[in-house]
């Protein structure tokens, strides 16, 4: 079996044993990038080979010892380019590495020096908004990988990656994944740093694992979890053995199913697998209910409101006066501001900076943000109610499988709207996972999300590992690239 | 028309903590331009603020010290603006939950004791500094990120001079709680004024005028002067005021439009998601108020009971604190139950050797020990209070003790008769005519011979007995 | 919110300071209202009673200690610098 099929737990094991060195995985997996990165582009700059940094030092001794890491191009590498797949970072090289990265690097791995890629500034759900171009689904490479961490997703469905970091706004780790056919946790709000993740929306933006396994995980999340003196937002709750859960049993498990998402505008593939989904979790002795989060049509208008006011002014840094693109030639100061931003970003960036930027102006600020603030209460109720009396909730990551590249380009909100069902979780601050559950008779995967109380993770990856070794143990179906 | 002036001061404090407001640069000056600076403060992508402990605790000093009351809850925003000294395009502010509200600074005033409403106090975050040449601009972000306090008052102040007053007072308080070194020539005291103009009686406030650029107390007077003046004109003229922002310009004495200002500022005020809520409970309320010194005012109530001494003096001593402590190290030293001439001898020739020297009291390296020395030379007529003055000046560049300066200068006051008969003898002789004078009626005549003979002697003449001498030779003759 | 028009969006855009070209006001314009007439289905919820939620954990009263930590050396500073000189960055000129 070559390496780069192997997941990071069983690459571990082999290390471990002495089996095979870390050159070899990387070798493998940079042999595997050469080959199929031109279908799939999932790596942004690509150069034909894949690299990682070269240790401080010694090299760490810890769970990760030698297993790379891929990285998404929003994650701040130290010296290396982190652009968030825009023009107005073009050729950015951070001075400082995320606290994530430190804590990867002290746990041993390798941080691959090539990023993945995204949606600028993680604005979109398809990669197809990145300043490189859109990655492929590795399914289907007419489909979009989903997005915005869509070149993690496509990497390690693909192989060329062993596990990566993507991070999650408003699915932008779920969705992907979905639509990958891999797994991608949002943890809780406040478990993993914030510090070195170019901000999008502060009050929603999780950095997360996207990977083959749910036991890989597990594996990531312990390493990047913790409490951070650097992140005010950082919650100081000790980080338990996040693999320690796994093979729990989940007889009794009550799992709340929310009725407001079994509605129209779901594929009927999607909506099947789901429910077999459902079948599984009742054979493994959980018990499945209906349950109502009855502010669920407010979530995106709320989310669009929020997340686009907050990115508005987390984006005013992009001036060209200390770092990034700057527009040659302008006449004075304002022309200078203007232009650079106006050649720099993107549509969508412009399109969200201008629509946060009205939402917060004097005159809309109580009928826009201040409201949507107050509907973010209530659909952060809707979920303590439920959760009071089931473990968690069961629903589809996304409405739909992976879309066709430039099918829904040419209208913003149709895009918006298949944010529908993982966009509420980051409004509650609560963590969930999207693992995949079938495949569409097309072939392209079809992924199922668990979401369940603050700082509940155990919950979602028990549940999930269990999901996962009843459902197709051990024989998982890969792309034909 | 008979107009009163309405003001309102805004007056920025730079806290002098160690570190920035929200990363751990070194909040220091003189330094080469972006020497402290970091991914926080630079404004570079991913970075995240973390609350400086100690703003918060100066504030709530502040706050405390200048009656405000104090809020449980408060927490910062968003204030979004582009401007190249702004690296993030937003500086981090506070907005609808300031940490503390609704004080007051009492000021003096001919009319007697008057009080300043202060409408609020809050934390807030420094821009980095803009230079400008013939090339372009040129930005310095070392004190991008150094904490401010911004304290607001009501438009309770009617003229220039109390405007001055509250300043004066508000520093001294400040400087009590060593927060900050309060220093308007080093920007670390920041202060805009807003005036208007309305008709005597009229409650309705007029269109006010913004001020800004001022660098020293009197320039704001000076500034305000001016602008109420030319509001004046306007109006008496049937004209509107404009609602604007005008800079002082020191040379020109006069203030002019900030034309370049473009439409209004729209803020977008929001809460800053990156920094959480800051609760702060009674008792660390109780605990911070425990903590402040004694103020001023306080000071100066005291020293008036304790040491019978006059409010004015009491003020003018109390006005810093290390002055104060000095001054009050001086006076429980001195000797005898009435203080009036070491204090007497702090508020004169002493203050007056510390202001030629641009220092305070406690700046002169004076030991109270060696002040009373000084003191107790005059009382007991070794020297004059003329020649002290010399002699204060020599034992603060020499460092050295009165006794000694009095002794190698053989300053030591000549009352003896006989040294200074000879004095007068020639004296009298080379003033013929004032000696005519004084015969002839012209009583102060005396005076001009005794100031003859203290010139002769080279100030040395005791005064006094010259005077009394001089009289006797001139009954006699 | 047919209140909204190009004129309001046009602002915004210069408050934000994005330029926006020609015929990509127009599109951004549109699609812009498009997007606020969909929000505007929050007018809807039931929001009376209701307090904000700014911070969705309740996580407060974070500090650090007023400690000084290493700044950044020059070279890192100024790495991504499109102009400096001397020390420090520079900007076309800024009239005050």
């Amino acid at each position: 079996m070559e390496l780069y099929s192997l997941t990071g737990a069983q690459l571990a094991e082999l290390l471990k044993q002495g089996k095979i060195s870390a050159e070899e995985i990387l070798s493998s997996l940079s042999l595997r990038a050469a080959g199929k990165e031109d279908k799939v582009k999932a790596y942004v700059r690509f150069g034909g080979k894949l690299e990682s940094l070269p240790a401080e030092g010694a090299p760490a001794r810890g769970p990760l010892s030698g297993i790379p890491v891929s990285v998404k191009d929003n994650i701040c590498t130290r010296s290396c380019n982190t652009e968030c797949c825009s023009r107005i970072l073009s050729g950015y090289r951070p001075p400082y590495d995320a606290t994530v990265i430190s804590r990867l690097k002290s746990d041993g791995a390798a941080i691959v020096s090539t990023k993945t890629n995204m949606d600028e500034f993680a604005f979109g759900s398809s990669t197809e908004n990145s300043c490189f171009g859109p990655s492929r689904n590795p399914w289907d490479t007419q489909c979009v990988p989903g997005g915005s961490s869509g070149g993690s997703a496509a990497a390690v469905a693909s192989d060329e990656a062993v596990f990566a970091l993507g991070s999650d706004t408003g699915g932008s780790i779920r969705q992907p994944a979905s639509f990958c056919g891999v797994v991608g946790l949002k943890p809780t709000y406040g478990r993993v740093s914030r510090y070195g993740l170019v901000a999008f929306a502060s009050s929603l933006d999780q950095i997360g694992p996207i990977t083959k396994d749910v036991r890989d995980s597990a594996l990531l999340l312990n390493s990047i979890a913790g409490y951070d003196p650097k992140d005010s937002t950082s919650v100081n709750t000790p980080v338990p053995d996040y693999t320690a859960c796994l093979g729990q049993p989940v007889k009794g498990m009550r799992i709340g199913v929310p009725k407001e998402y079994m509605v129209e505008g779901i594929d009927p593939q999607v909506r099947e697998a789901l429910l077999r989904s459902l079948e599984e979790f009742k054979r493994l002795g959980a018990v499945c209910s209906e349950v109502s989060l009855p502010h669920t049509e407010f979530a995106v208008p709320v989310y669009y409101i929020i997340a686009t006011a907050e990115a508005s002014s987390n984006l005013a840094r992009f001036d060209g006066v200390r770092y990034g693109f700057r527009a040659a030639d302008a006449e004075n100061i304002s022309a200078m501001y203007s232009r650079t931003r106006g050649e720099g970003f993107g549509k969508e960036a412009k399109r969200r900076i201008i629509l946060g930027t009205f939402a917060l102006s004097h005159g809309y600020y109580d009928a826009y943000y201040l409201r949507a603030l107050k509907v973010r209460t209530l659909i952060k109720q809707d979920f303590e109610k439920v959760f009071g009396e089931f473990d968690c909730v069961v629903a589809p990551t996304s409405p739909t499988p992976a879309f066709k590249l430039g099918e829904k380009m040419g209208d913003p909100l149709k895009m918006y709207l298949s944010d529908i069902y993982t966009i509420s979780a980051n409004l509650a601050g609560i963590p969930a996972i999207s693992v995949p559950c079938g495949f569409t008779s097309g072939g392209l995967p079809v992924g199922m999300q668990i979401m369940s109380g603050h700082f509940r993770e155990e919950t979602l990856l028990k549940l999930a590992y269990a999901y996962e070794q009843s459902a197709y143990a051990g024989s998982r179906r890969r792309p034909e690239l | 028309m008979e107009y009163e002036a309405v003001i309102g001061l805004e007056v920025h404090v730079q806290l002098n903590t160690n570190t920035k407001a929200f990363c751990a640069c070194r909040a220091e000056f003189g330094v080469e331009p972006n020497t402290n600076i970091c991914p926080v403060c630079l404004g570079l992508p991913g970075a995240l603020p973390v609350l400086n402990k100690v703003v918060l605790s100066h504030a709530l000093k502040v706050g405390l010290a200048l009656g405000c009351s104090i809020q449980n809850r408060t927490k910062f925003d968003r204030k979004n603006y582009f401007y190249p000294d702004l690296p993030k395009g937003y500086q981090i502010s506070q907005f609808d939950l300031p940490v503390a509200l609704a004080g007051e600074v009492r000021i003096d005033t001919p009319a007697g004791e008057k009080c300043v409403r202060v409408k609020r106090v809050h934390m807030e975050e420094d821009a980095g500094k803009l230079m400008h040449d013939a090339e372009g601009s040129l930005v310095d972000l070392n004190r991008a990120g150094v904490p401010l306090l911004e304290i607001v008052t009501e438009p309770d102040m009617n003229t220039p001079d109390e405007a001055y007053a509250y300043l004066t007072k508000l520093k001294s308080v400040i400087e009590y709680l060593d927060v900050s070194d309060c220093d308007m020539e080093k920007g670390s005291l920041r202060c805009d004024a807003n005036v208007s103009l309305r008709p005597k009686g009229e409650s309705r406030l007029g269109t006010k005028a913004e001020l800004k650029n001022m660098n020293s107390f009197k320039a704001v007077k000076d500034a305000l002067l001016y602008e109420i003046g030319r509001q004046a004109e306007i109006l008496d003229g049937g004209g509107k005021v404009a609602q604007e922002t005008r800079l002082w310009d020191a040379r020109q004495a006069k203030t002019f439009s900030m034309r370049s200002k473009e439409e209004a500022h729209d803020y977008r005020y929001f809460p800053d998601p990156d920094l959480t809520l800051f609760l702060i409970t009674d008792e660390e309320i109780g605990e911070a108020r425990a903590g402040i010194p004694e103020l001023p005012q306080q000071k100066a109530a005291r020293f008036m009971s304790e040491f019978g001494i006059s409010a004015y003096d009491a003020g003018i001593l109390t006005a810093d604190k290390r002055d104060a402590a000095f001054a009050e190290e001086c006076i429980k030293v001195f000797p005898s139950g009435d203080k009036k001439p070491v204090v007497n001898y702090l508020i004169g020739p002493l203050l007056a050797e510390a202001n030629s020297r641009g220092c305070g009291l406690s700046g002169l390296k004076l030991s109270p020990e060696r002040l009373l020395e000084l003191v107790s030379l005059v009382q007991k007529n070794v020297i004059s209070n003329l020649v002290s003055k010399t002699v204060l000046k020599e034992m603060i560049d020499r460092q050295a003790t009165a006794d000694e300066i009095v002794k190698s200068r053989n300053l030591a006051q000549i009352s003896d008769t006989s040294a200074l008969d000879g004095i007068i003898t020639r004296v009298l002789a080379e003033n013929v005519k004032s000696v005519q004078d004084f015969r002839s009626g012209k009583e102060n005549a005396v005076m001009f011979l005794v100031g003859q003979v203290m010139r002769m002697s080279a100030g040395k003449a005791n005064p006094k007995v010259v005077q009394e001498l001089l009289k006797r030779r001139l009954a006699d003759a | 919110m047919s209140e909204i028009n190009d004129k309001i969006i046009d602002y915004t855009a210069r408050l934000a300071r994005v330029q926006l070209e020609g015929a990509e006001l127009g599109e951004l314009s549109g699609q812009i209202k498009g997007i606020l007439d969909f929000i505007g289905k929050l007018e809807e919820a039931d929001t009376g009673n209701i307090e904000p939620t700014s911070h969705i954990l309740p996580v407060n009263n974070v500090f650090r200690a007023d400690e000084p930590a290493q700044s950044l050396p020059a070279e890192d500073a100024f790495s991504g610098a499109p102009k400096k000189r001397g020390r420090c960055f520079s900007v076309p000129k800024v009239i005050e």
